[in-house]
């Protein structure tokens, strides 16, 4: 099975910081390092040519360690190709560096992500709430936040 | 001078009251309150299938100059205090219609951020259910209304200041 | 010397022109805006959160109120993530994939349709918004006799339809799609000559393709941008690089170039539902996986298997294999993703819908900065956003 031409290139550039290549439907997943996020980021939009950001967010994996895992979902508008790269998070150091000088759509979905799931990004130009309303305490989108929020009863289901 | 003091109880304050409650039954002004999903159906009900200005209904933007507030869509709690405050902003005699399942009783949301029926904070007078509702629903819920409003009493001698508007549950 | 502040003014959340629950604090330096900050967040539903404790069949209905105006296209985005994620994309039928290219196509001429009065009747032709909720009116019929409800369809499943199209609604499609021509000529007639809309749009909220490209713009304004990108084309899903179309690219970048580029993608939608009828063919609707799709009723009440698979699929959901997938298709805002994360269990452990309108209003600062007030409401027009999606 033939790899991925940017895993290939990624590899020889940043050695150390790739942790994990998968494959999976087609799509292949990077998980590399997070301190060098913003230089990986470069690299992928300036030499690559992934010059679209089309998401960015958290994933909670709550029991597990690393606890979170922040996802870029790139696009590459010429090739017309998916990437995606995901960097570990810790629970106890929940901050990453932001990407928002790479690329501008990063600003507002580095927002949310604080919002929801509670990972701050450093150097981040305008870091508040973005979903919930401004003196809004706790991160929803955690898994140890319940549905119905903390003042409310949580659902029993149909049979009492 | 008692609480439940009238203007009067003969033929004449009852045929001045059925006139101020036609009259205001057949011109209900609503604010805009679209929030979600039921608002594109309160304009497709404003529109020219399903027309509501035959009804006297004309969509006004500023609280100021509206009779009633149709909450239109799911309402979450950052929006809560926004609700409040243009409903005070709205001249009395006002009415609530809670449009949607959303507005009635938080809808399919049952989560952290949405408010579980507007009832929770504003005096509802209509509800109308569904998901969203169908045009000929809402034109339902406002002609409820509209006999709500004939079956009020005193409204002539509320607006001379004599008394409150009694309005049946 | 006399000192001159600039005012700030309050627009929303409650306004009749912002198409929803969205609130924007403008500086003003008398009519010409210095700044404008969105504040959103004012519809958040937690759709996402919610979607964790439902499994992949019971997430359809929320998908469907994301985007109101196109609720079929949420669907299928939905769906071919989760077909994706479990493997099964080559084994939906022929006749599934053809009717959801029509629907789904039907879908983008509803929701520019809304698009299309609401931003009229922002600028100031109310004509318009009368005329397009008439041909809405149409499309609505035709989608209540497909799937039961005027807006939100829930009508494509996991594995293809729910049901099968009931007999002639395919005439009344056909109907619809040939007098759509007509109808864009009257629209254009009233509005493409015409002065004041002419000096209400030409030049007004400009955006350059390559900040575009890295604000995260998507759609037809990335393609009035100069920007020559389209998912259904570069990327195609359920059969559509079978279709011929074209695709409207327009260098301007300002208001009047994303109105002429929603135009031609009505026609161009009409063109596409009517070669997909003369591609329709008889045929199964669901694929063929009984562990999966819910199998035929008269299955279900005679054969034990049925039963079984039924009462499984319905109570407890099917499980997908662990993994994650990011799908991304062309919905009439723009870039629609969903991005699943599952972990072998019935429900979908992460699901992060990436809006197309969340990003492009992002862009919404640059685009004013510098313009007169009354640009402000047209520029939001332009933008095609709904408070559904953004918020979530």
């Amino acid at each position: 099975m033939s790899e991925h031409a940017a895993v290939g290139k990624l590899k020889q550039k940043f050695a150390d910081a790739v942790l994990d290549v998968v494959e999976f439907r087609g799509e292949t997943t990077i998980t590399v390092k997070k301190e060098q996020i913003v230089e990986i980021s470069r690299f992928l939009k300036d030499e690559l040519g992934y010059n679209f950001l089309c998401d960015l967010c958290g994933v909670d994996y709550l029991g597990k360690s690393p606890r979170f895992m922040v996802v870029y979902n790139l696009y590459n508008i010429s090739l017309k190709d998916r990437l995606r790269i995901k960097v570990p998070v810790e629970e106890n150091d929940a901050t990453v560096d932001t990407v928002c000088n790479v690329w501008s759509t990063a600003n507002w979905h580095e927002r949310e992500c604080w919002d929801l799931m509670g990972i701050s990004f450093n150097n981040h130009p305008d870091l508040r709430r973005i979903l919930m309303a401004a003196d809004w305490e706790g991160h929803p989108l955690r898994k140890d936040y319940p549905l119905q929020g903390p003042d409310r009863e949580p659902y029993q289901g149909r049979l009492q | 001078m008692g609480v439940d003091e009238t203007l009067g109880n003969n033929v004449i304050t009852t045929s001045l009251d059925k006139l101020v409650n036609w009259s205001r039954s057949r011109s209900l002004w609503p604010m805009t309150f679209g929030l979600a999903c039921c608002a594109i159906e309160m304009m497709a009900t404003g529109a020219a299938r399903f027309d509501l200005d035959r009804l006297g209904v004309l969509f006004r933007a500023s609280p100021r100059q509206s009779d009633v507030i149709v909450i239109a869509g799911t309402v979450t709690k950052k929006m809560l205090p926004v609700i409040e405050t243009v409903y005070e902003q709205m001249p009395e005699p006002k009415y609530v219609i809670a449009m949607g399942a959303c507005a009635c009783s938080g809808g399919i949301f049952d989560t952290y951020s949405t408010v579980q029926g507007i009832d929770e904070a504003l005096p509802v007078d209509v509800y109308v259910p569904g998901c969203p509702p169908r045009p000929e629903g809402l034109l339902y819920g406002i002609g409820k209304l509209q006999e709500k409003i004939m079956n009020e009493r005193n409204s002539f001698g509320s607006t001379l200041g004599i008394g409150e508007r009694v309005s049946e549950v | 010397m006399a000192q001159t502040e600039t005012m700030t003014i309050n627009m929303g959340p409650q306004h009749p022109s912002t198409h929803g629950v969205l609130q924007l604090i403008l500086e003003l330096d008398g009519e010409t805006v210095v700044k404008a900050t969105p504040h959103i967040g004012f519809l958040h539903r937690g759709v996402e959160k919610l979607s964790e404790h439902r499994t992949y069949h019971q997430t359809i209905p929320l998908t469907d109120r994301l985007d109101y105006l196109a609720p079929m296209s949420n669907n299928l985005g939905y769906v071919l993530a989760v077909e994706k994620l479990l493997g099964i994309t080559d084994e939906i039928p022929e006749r599934a994939k053809v009717i959801r290219v029509m629907l789904t196509e039907l879908t983008r001429i509803k929701s520019h349709l809304v698009w299309l009065a609401t931003h009229a009747l922002d600028i100031g032709a109310m004509t318009v918004f009368i005329y397009c909720f008439r041909e809405r009116e149409a499309i609505i019929d035709i989608y209540e006799k497909i799937s039961g409800a005027r807006m939100t369809s829930n009508y494509f499943r996991v594995g293809g339809l729910s049901e099968d199209l009931p007999a002639g609604v395919v005439d009344d499609i056909r109907a619809f799609a040939e007098k759509m021509d007509e109808y864009v000529d009257l629209y254009e007639g009233l509005l493409t000559g015409n002065k004041i809309w002419q000096k209400r749009t030409l030049e007004v909220g400009y955006i350059s393709g390559e900040d575009a490209i890295d604000i995260g713009l998507t759609g037809p304004a990335l393609r009035a941008s100069g920007v020559d990108w389209d998912l259904r084309r570069d990327n195609p899903y359920s059969g559509y690089e079978d279709y011929d179309f074209e695709v409207p690219v327009y260098e301007e970048g300002d208001t009047f170039a994303r109105y002429k580029a929603r135009l031609i993608e009505m026609r161009e939608s009409a063109k596409i539902m009517l070669q997909a009828l003369d591609k329709l063919q008889d045929g199964p609707i669901l694929a063929d996986c009984p562990k999966v799709c819910l199998p035929p009723k008269q299955d279900v009440v005679n054969t034990i298997e049925g039963l079984i698979h039924q009462f499984k699929i319905i109570t407890e959901g099917f499980e997908a294999p662990e993994g994650e997938v990011y799908v991304g298709i062309e919905a009439p805002k723009g870039e629609l993703g969903y991005y699943l994360v599952s972990d072998g269990s019935a429900n979908p452990y992460r699901m992060k819908i990436r809006p197309p309108s969340f990003v492009n209003l992002q862009a919404l600062p640059q685009m004013v900065e510098g313009a007169l007030l009354a640009d402000v409401i047209a520029t939001i027009g332009t933008l095609d956003i709904v408070l559904g999606e953004i918020d979530r």
